[in-house]
């Protein structure tokens, strides 16, 4: 289907189905109920997910292929934000036009930096990218102000000119939209004691998402994918045998840039405003992570490690004193006391130490990021299941 | 003159604890291969090894004192150390005072016991593994230590001041013939240059000198050779770890008069020392030191008020702008070796 | 048909009992409910507390929580009433507000404007929080408002001293009690001249951002007019932590004041640096050398240990203060978590009474009832004196307070003490002054 082989087939609509569905999955608790927590079905979080999900997508592009290890992806994100928005102040609210500068600006801007930075390789490669993207924080934070709003970021403002919409009714505020159809939109639907919301920008950002994810699949399946996987291999041999390796690692770079200006397009059209933070370099870490986490070269690995630190971003931060004591209220007291001196360190305020315990805890026993994790449950299911079958072929003569 | 005299002798102090943090990297780097993500962490619990330390002098009794009324209008709880009763309460202060010095004595035995732990129980397993898993671990390992520090100290910055006779500064300008005032400089930071030179000279010493750093050497130029000569390799290179670790919590310890410590301030210095580290060359000793220096002093002059008047903001991006200009003319940085990790 | 979920709760509760757990889906509508986000329904109403758990602020965001969670025992009849008892409005019973329990969600704000967002939207979308506040920085301030008044939710500032949030980023459904910039240097500056005589030259070292800029316009500007002169302004990058290649020029520029302006770690490190240099000790133009913290808190009091005795600086509250309102708040806090509170913890306390005042005066949740309950409110007894929440840009003028590092403090708290208490008059401004130039409030917004 779509020119993809059966299994790349296969994860393809596992991942359509997933996004399409999250709605569901991601509310699995009934509302009221203590493990309501931990549900993450809403708007925002949902829309973070498969943000970040195309932004490692995109990283993998590069990373996962080549081997090039870039420190400064935040910085495409961070441009095509801040065109985004600027598309949104001048010309219009519509998404369409903000989403496709974003993804211009930052492809010309990663252009640049690649140009420069894939003169060399290895840790070097890291350090120049790395530089690139803290002098792109550090003067937007700052001296661009002017541009990008410093501090206090750009948001849509009621007096905006907007050339392309008309004025605005008097206390109305600008709001994102498709073709009228707002960002934030949606209806919720209550099925026993959950509910489920879904939300049109959701919905917007998930398509992009799928279609991000079906482009990825065909780069790494198509010739040009496997040159990349060539220079990851061995670039020297490559380059022995008459070929110039950098044409192809530029258009890498460039197009995991893109895909970087593409998420931060689509943040700006989620949530209509910009701060430089977005570029300093924990978050151009933060990617990093993600990719690995999940599984760096694979194709759903980046996905689920987006999900997976979002997630914990965004739920045990959210765990304070008062809702583990609602947890824990059914044990006696001296016995909830200690559960919650014991569970509190790494909730709430403490959700960096539970973050960084779990990272190391992955690299250390899963090199190979959550996918691997997945592949060795299911071998062993596997493994499970053909030694039963073995038993039952055994058992079967002898009846 | 005396503005740039001043400038240079700011970026000397700068540069010496950048010297003295990529001084660690690159020996982690040159002998085990291993990019360590955790070493501004170990920078930062150096740092709180001497606010422990001079905690740890000012443990102390609670006294109510009736004369005094708290906020709350209740008696006054007075804290009296107990360093007051053992030795009277004019030699108790002066020890307090001193804390800071005192507590490089503390120091040492602490780092090199974490840097044996971490290596020991953590890097040990990684020589063989990609760069970016070291990376991650090591960055897992940082937040977490980080975290750690949190908890118990909290986020706010901790005033650790250095002994009272330090405090002031030196008036170069009167001694070179400037006007008064036009060159003065902290003795405290004086201390610093001086401490930092000295570690940095013990480092090289060790190495050049003594048997050990010269098998040391041997291992960093080739590891397998020196293993098969049946030189157990692995174990000197525990022992360099924990020389590392010891000097990134030395660099802490005296660094920390000069900023009062905080739970982040390692992640503060992680991305400019590895700026540093690549500057000189990966793996290169001399390398490190220098880079740390000259990007010190780049630095200073980067923010003075002339030429941020010409350039605005040249002072946020100054370093990295450097970085970028010598890796692109220098592939191998300052003085990094042919072949070490050029790809 | 625009998203919202003003009946999640309440619905749910219901509807539970309505289908009896039958898993027949039912569409919910925003239409044809109460007409705002997340109205409150049942016997409770949901707040939202955002405030910095982690990053550098993390220490004045535990402050802001616990005055929070003080806040909220009182106005649920729990503990001694606080700041309820001496408030002027008698709105407030003790049984919640308007006869709901006050419950409230918590949210991590990590001082960055994405996070932020995300943390109350999260509180928006997910927990149907009818108002959001907290917060230890313009950067976020004015993010979390801009959402606040998409989202149709009240937005109760925290710590922000910028002149943007209620400036030129100012929005109808914002309000600030913290005071701002212009105050400070309003403040600030008859002091200054009244100590240091009105002949100097000053330096200023500010934060290169925003707030930086604002503050350095404000006090300079007052200053200026006091006949001192400016001899040149020097912005630091806020990442910056060693400041001495900024300080070491200083003294040779001829300057005899050092302006620090900047906040949190950057004004523990510069002032901790400055006075390591000696500066203080010097003597220019036949003066002593005197350095200046436009803005100060206790927190950073403390990390700047004795280097801030004798330092003049501008604060919004402080717990030394012996009008009633203070005792008062300085008692119940005290006695509940052992130690006096901080400015930060006293302004998020104060934001959240006057929310609740003001939702018992409107006799609604709607946030436009409640904007129309809090523009040109005057009130008394909240430590601050007599107080306007000005109606045209949502911004609370009060008196400020001028203070100085203790030289001989008592206790680890007892850092600061108060020089004068600037009266309100002097530091109001209007609300089309240069400094507060561009934005308008636009109109509230209920939301669905």
């Amino acid at each position: 289907m779509f020119g993809l082989n059966k299994k790349d087939t296969g994860i393809l609509l596992v991942v359509a189905f997933l996004a399409l569905a999250a709605p569901f999955i991601l509310n699995p608790f009934p509302e009221g109920s203590a493990m309501a927590q931990f549900n993450a079905g809403y708007p925002d979080l949902m829309q973070r997910l498969v943000i970040f999900g195309i932004f490692a997508i995109g990283f993998n592009i590069l990373f996962g292929l080549t081997g090039y290890l870039s420190f400064g992806h935040a910085a495409f994100l961070g441009v095509g934000s801040y065109a985004a928005i600027w598309m949104m102040k001048l010309l219009t609210m519509n998404v369409v036009p903000a989403i496709i500068v974003s993804v211009l600006f930052a492809g010309l801007f990663s252009l640049l930096v690649g140009w420069i930075s894939l003169r060399r390789s290895g840790i070097y490669f890291s350090i120049l990218t790395l530089a690139f993207a803290q002098m792109s924080y550090a003067l937007a934070y700052s001296v661009l102000t002017p541009i990008t709003g410093g501090e206090t970021g750009l948001q849509p403002k009621y007096d905006d000119p907007r050339i392309l919409d008309g004025t605005l009714e008097a206390g109305q505020s600008p709001r994102a939209n498709l073709f009228g159809l707002e960002m934030n939109d949606g209806f919720e639907l209550a099925m026993g004691n959950w509910v489920f919301t879904f939300n049109a920008g959701y919905y917007i950002a998930a398509v992009v998402m799928l279609i991000a994810f079906y482009l990825s699949i065909r780069i790494f399946r198509s010739p040009f994918g496997m040159m990349l996987r060539a220079v990851k291999s061995n670039q020297q041999r490559m380059n022995y045998t008459g070929l110039n390796t950098k044409p192809y690692t530029l258009a890498a770079f460039v197009i995991s840039g893109m895909y970087a200006g593409l998420a931060g397009g689509l943040l700006v059209a989620m949530d209509t405003q910009v701060g430089a933070e977005r570029m300093f370099w924990t978050a151009s870490g933060e990617v990093v992570l993600m990719t690995i986490l999940g599984g760096a070269g694979t194709l759903i690995g980046p996905v689920l490690g987006a999900g997976f630190i979002k997630y914990m971003e965004n739920i045990v931060s959210k765990i304070n004193k008062s809702v583990l004591e609602q947890w824990f209220a059914f044990m006696p007291d001296g016995i909830e006391d200690v559960m919650i001196a014991l569970v509190y360190p790494f909730v709430g305020k403490g959700w960096h130490l539970t973050l960084g315990l779990l990272f190391m805890l992955v690299v250390i026993f899963l090199p190979g990021g959550l996918v691997e994790g997945g592949q060795r449950i299911a071998k062993m299911f596997r493994g499970k299941k053909a030694s039963d079958d073995t038993t039952d072929a055994s058992k079967t003569p002898a009846e | 003159m005396d503005a740039i005299i001043l400038q240079i002798l700011n970026g000397l102090d700068k540069g010496s604890a950048y010297a003295l943090i990529a001084l660690g990297l690159t020996l982690i780097f040159g002998t085990l291969g291993v990019v360590n993500f955790a070493h501004g962490a170990l920078f930062m619990i150096g740092a709180f090894c001497a606010v422990t330390f001079s905690k740890m002098l000012s443990f102390s009794h609670t006294i109510i004192d009736e004369t005094q009324k708290d906020f709350l209008g209740n008696p006054l709880k007075v804290d009296v150390p107990y360093i007051h009763d053992l030795f009277g309460q004019a030699t108790g202060n002066a020890i307090i005072d001193w804390a800071v010095p005192l507590s490089i004595l503390f120091t040492i035995p602490v780092m090199i016991g974490i840097g044996f732990v971490m290596e020991r129980g953590l890097i040990k397993h990684f020589y063989k593994r990609p760069h970016a898993d070291q990376i991650l671990v090591t960055f897992g390992l940082a937040i977490v230590l980080q975290e750690v520090i949190k908890y118990f100290y909290g986020a706010n910055p901790i005033p650790t001041p250095a002994p009272a006779v330090f405090a002031g500064s030196f008036d170069f300008g009167a001694m070179l013939g400037f006007d008064a005032n036009s060159i003065i400089y902290p003795y405290w930071r004086l201390v610093y240059f001086a401490f930092s030179a000295l570690i940095i000279g013990a480092v090289f010493a060790f190495l050049q000198f003594t048997t050990f750093g010269m098998v040391v050497r041997a291992g960093m130029a080739d590891r397998e050779t020196v293993g098969l000569l049946g030189i157990n390799i692995d174990k000197r290179f525990t022992i360099m770890f924990g020389i590392a670790a010891a000097v990134a919590g030395l660099a802490g310890v005296m660094y920390a008069p000069i900023n009062s410590p905080n739970y982040h301030m390692g992640m503060d210095f992680l991305v400019l020392s590895f700026v540093v580290v690549v500057v000189g060359g990966m793996g290169s000793l001399p390398g490190a030191v220098l880079a740390g220096f000259l990007l010190g002093i780049l630095e200073s002059f980067a923010s003075m008020a002339a030429v941020l008047e010409i350039i605005p903001g040249i002072n946020q991006i100054i370093i990295y702008l450097v970085a970028i200009i010598i890796l692109l003319t220098r592939p191998r940085g300052l003085m990094g070796r042919k072949g070490v990790m050029e790809e | 048909m625009s998203f919202s979920n003003p009946t999640r709760r309440g619905l749910i509760k219901t509807g539970a009992v309505a289908s009896a757990g039958l898993a027949l889906p039912t569409y919910l509508r925003a239409d044809g409910h109460a007409g705002f986000t997340n109205a409150p329904q049942g016997s409770t109403v949901t707040l939202g507390f955002n405030v910095p758990q982690s990053g550098p602020y993390a220490d004045e965001g535990a402050d802001e929580l616990r005055a929070y969670e003080l806040a909220v025992e009182h106005l649920n009849g729990g503990g001694d009433g606080g700041l309820m008892n001496t408030f002027s409005s008698d709105a407030l019973k003790g049984n919640g507000i308007l006869g709901k329990k006050v419950e409230y969600v918590t949210g991590d704000t990590q001082t960055k404007s994405d996070a932020a967002r995300a943390s109350a939207k999260s509180m928006i979308e997910k927990d149907g929080a009818v108002m959001v506040t907290g917060g230890s920085s313009s950067g976020v301030a004015v993010a979390v408002q801009a959402l606040c008044q998409e989202a149709g939710v009240i937005f109760m500032a925290g710590l922000t001293h910028s002149n943007d949030t209620t400036g030129k980023d100012k929005r109808a459904n914002g309000f600030r009690h913290f005071f701002n910039s212009y105050m400070s240097g309003a403040a600030l500056a008859p002091v200054l001249a009244a100590n240091y005589g009105t002949d100097r030259k000053a330096y200023h070292l500010t934060a290169d951002y925003n707030w930086g800029y604002t503050t350095e316009e404000a006090v300079r500007s007052s200053t200026e007019a006091m006949g001192w002169e400016t001899v040149a302004a020097v912005k630091t990058p806020l990442t910056q932590t060693d400041f001495s290649a900024y300080i070491a020029p200083v003294l040779q520029s001829g300057a005899d004041v050092l302006v620090l302006n900047h906040y949190g770690g950057n004004m523990v490190n510069s002032l901790t640096n400055a006075v390591q240099f000696g500066l203080r000790d010097k003597l220019v133009n036949d003066k002593n050398f005197e350095i200046v913290v436009p803005l100060y808190s206790r927190l950073m009091a403390k990390g700047a240990g004795a280097n801030v005795k004798g330092i003049f600086g501008s604060t919004n509250w402080h717990w030394s203060l012996q009008d009633e309102g203070s005792k008062a708040f300085v008692k119940s806090f005290g006695t509940k978590y052992g130690f006096p509170p901080s400015q930060a913890a006293h302004t998020c306390y104060v934001q959240a009474l006057l929310y609740a005042d003001a939702v018992e005066r409107a006799g609604s949740f709607n946030p436009c009832a409640v904007v129309e309950a809090l523009e040109d409110f005057e009130f008394d007894g909240m430590g601050n004196g007599k107080t306007l929440y000005r109606g045209a840009d949502h911004q609370c003028f009060k008196d400020v307070l001028v203070v100085k590092g203790k030289e001989n403090p008592t206790s680890e708290f007892d850092l600061l003490e108060i020089v004068e208490v600037t009266p309100v008059e002097q530091v109001t401004y209007d609300p089309d002054h240069p400094q507060m130039a561009g934005g308008s409030l636009g109109s509230c917004n209920p939301g669905a």
